[in-house]
């Protein structure tokens, strides 16, 4: 599959203090692909994609996007590269409507003000919070704090969309739209998702890495990583 | 027309109105208020909107004061570019304190800007055969005539006041809903966020304080033009706290509260100073009572309750 790369990294590592969160991670994503980063907590999954999208230092190694290294950039020059990454935390602007929220995550690659009110629109409409779009943002309940943050992250029609965690909190009937939004996503987007429910990752994941202690234990297709016995035990502790 | 945009331009009219049935006092103090109330916007660019709280505004708005003066006064430079290099000095020193002040954030932000308001009123004093040091300068009545207009006369000192008031009011309701506007209030809101939708925080903060001090700069020279005098006391330590004051009771991050609070503020202490010797006392109360009960402030509470449209 001669498949071209988006993002790769290279040997990249974290230390914190004495810690090393994150050692020694090469990888490689392709344009389009669905890509599933799992493993126990703590093993540096966020901690790696952070690094990824600048939020973070890489302690040592490189990260290349479209074949540019963006290692030393600034996260907001690589978000303007067309990467987006939703937290882990909810983080939106709690005190903002929800349009408002979505609106400046839409309006830095968008001049026109219709334009703008209709991506808005629609992003909302897609994630399911058409209807709440003049409520405060602070005062969702927490399941649709969650698509918000979803929300932003695709409001920014991103080339890389880096979800850490989305379904945490979500109900079943959520997580099932979920599934679905994310396969509509990838047909235009490169995904790649940290995810603890092993039924969203089979279903939506090409291709998964697993991450343990900071390292990278095994990496294959969701049938190779189900054989895996490496997996099997960082997941059973045997 | 929106009912914000609508709001505004009443205020402005309204206050032009007044202008021909106010009694000579109260115009008076309208004119002051109204210069005051652009150095409240000013301040209230970068702490209502983007969140930075400075305490050395006082240095903004005596660069403006200052710059205007001295170009009159000691270079002879004619009022209406002695009033740009004012707006200019204050610009430049925005741009400087901007670029240092920065670097920090929080409380050590709130030092950095009181030391460097310090010391511009240090430089004052120092400068003392420049300057005049304590006492200042005034700026005789045959230096603020412009185009045969003369500024310290009652009317023309109030549509002066009127004119820079409604421009600065409109220009920051231009600025808070402009898409960078957007962007200082969710760098208020949420900094991490905000840089990560891709925003460079750090130019769009210099933004806040550049426009900022602007403001107050224009603020500062308007002062000097209008009422005559340039002095050392507006570059002190209570000129940084006014503004504060001043925002937070007509309410942080609307555009017309500041002159509310301004105004609110100027009339408590008149009132009060008529009626006892102990008037700061009275003035205190008030503001302990209304931080208390409106802790956003007269328009900000007006917002919360039922006016979530006004911006
Ligand atoms: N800011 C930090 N300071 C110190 N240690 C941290 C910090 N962030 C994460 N860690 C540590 O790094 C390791 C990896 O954390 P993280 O990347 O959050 O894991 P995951 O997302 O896989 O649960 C953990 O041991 C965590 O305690
Ligand atoms: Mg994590």
């Amino acid at each position: 599959m001669a498949a071209v790369s988006l993002l790769s990294t290279h040997a990249l590592s974290r230390n914190y203090g004495g810690l090393q969160a994150v050692k020694n991670v090469s990888l490689d994503i392709s344009q389009g692909e669905v890509r599933a980063l799992i493993g126990p907590n703590g093993a540096g999954k966020t901690t790696l994609v952070s690094m990824l999208c600048g939020r973070i230092p890489a302690t040592s190694g490189q990260v290349v996007f479209e074949g540019r290294d963006v290692t030393t950039l600034p996260a907001h020059r690589r978000i303007a590269l067309g990467m987006a990454y939703t937290f882990q935390i909810t983080s939106v602007f709690a005190e903002l409507s929800v349009s408002e929220n979505v609106e400046l995550a839409v309006q830095r690659h968008i001049a026109e003000r219709q334009k703008i009110t209709a991506q808005v629109d629609r992003t909302l409409e897609r994630v399911g919070l058409g209807r709440m779009a003049d409520r405060t943002a602070g005062d969702l309940a927490y399941g649709h704090q969650r698509l918000l943050e979803i929300a932003m992250g695709l409001g920014q029609t991103p080339k890389l969309l880096i979800l850490d965690e989305p379904t945490q909190g979500l109900s079943d009937s959520e997580i099932e739209d979920f599934v679905a939004l994310i396969r509509s996503v990838s047909e235009k987007s490169t995904v790649l998702l940290i995810e603890h429910n092993i039924n969203v990752v089979m279903a939506l994941a090409d291709k998964i890495t697993v991450l343990n202690f900071g390292e990278i234990i095994a990496e294959g297709t969701p049938g190779e990583i189900r054989a895996n016995e490496a997996v099997q035990t960082a997941y059973l502790g045997g | 027309m929106s009912r914000a945009v609508g709001l505004h331009l009443g205020v402005i009219a309204a206050l032009l109105a007044l202008q021909f049935v106010l009694p000579a006092y109260h115009h008076g103090v309208l004119a002051r208020v109204m210069v005051m109330a652009v150095f409240a916007m000013g301040y209230n660019v970068m702490f209502g909107y983007t969140g930075l709280l400075s305490l050395g505004h006082a240095m903004f708005f005596a660069a403006g004061m200052y710059g205007m003066g001295l170009a009159m006064k000691q270079w002879d430079v004619p009022l209406v570019p002695a009033f740009l290099l004012g707006i200019a000095a204050a610009f430049l020193l925005a741009l400087v304190v901007g670029v240092l002040a920065l670097r920090t954030a929080g409380v050590a932000f709130m030092i950095v800007t009181l030391m460097f308001s310090q010391s511009l009123f240090l430089a004052i004093l120092h400068f003392g055969a420049i300057t005049r040091g304590d006492e200042g300068f005034a700026l005789a009545r045959s230096l603020r005539q412009v185009a045969g207009l003369d500024l310290a006369a009652p009317a023309t000192r109030y549509f002066a006041a009127w004119g820079l008031f409604s421009v600065v009011l409109l220009g920051t309701l231009a600025l808070v809903r402009s898409r960078r506007g957007r962007v200082l209030v969710a760098i208020r809101e949420n900094e991490e966020r905000t840089r990560m939708l891709g925003y460079d925080v750090w130019r769009h903060k210099l933004m806040a304080v550049v426009v900022s001090g602007t403001i107050c700069g224009a603020a500062g020279a308007a002062y000097g033009v209008l009422f005559g005098y340039v002095g050392a006391s507006f570059s002190q330590v209570p000129y940084s706290i006014f503004p504060l004051l001043w925002v937070l009771l007509g309410g942080a991050g609307t555009v017309i509260g500041p002159f509310v609070g301004t105004l609110f503020m100027f009339y408590l202490i008149d009132l009060s100073s008529g009626l006892t010797d102990a008037y700061m006392l009275v003035v205190g109360v008030a503001l302990v009572l209304l931080t208390l009960f409106l802790p956003r402030g007269l328009m900000g509470s007006l917002r919360d309750r039922g006016m979530k449209w006004l911006p």
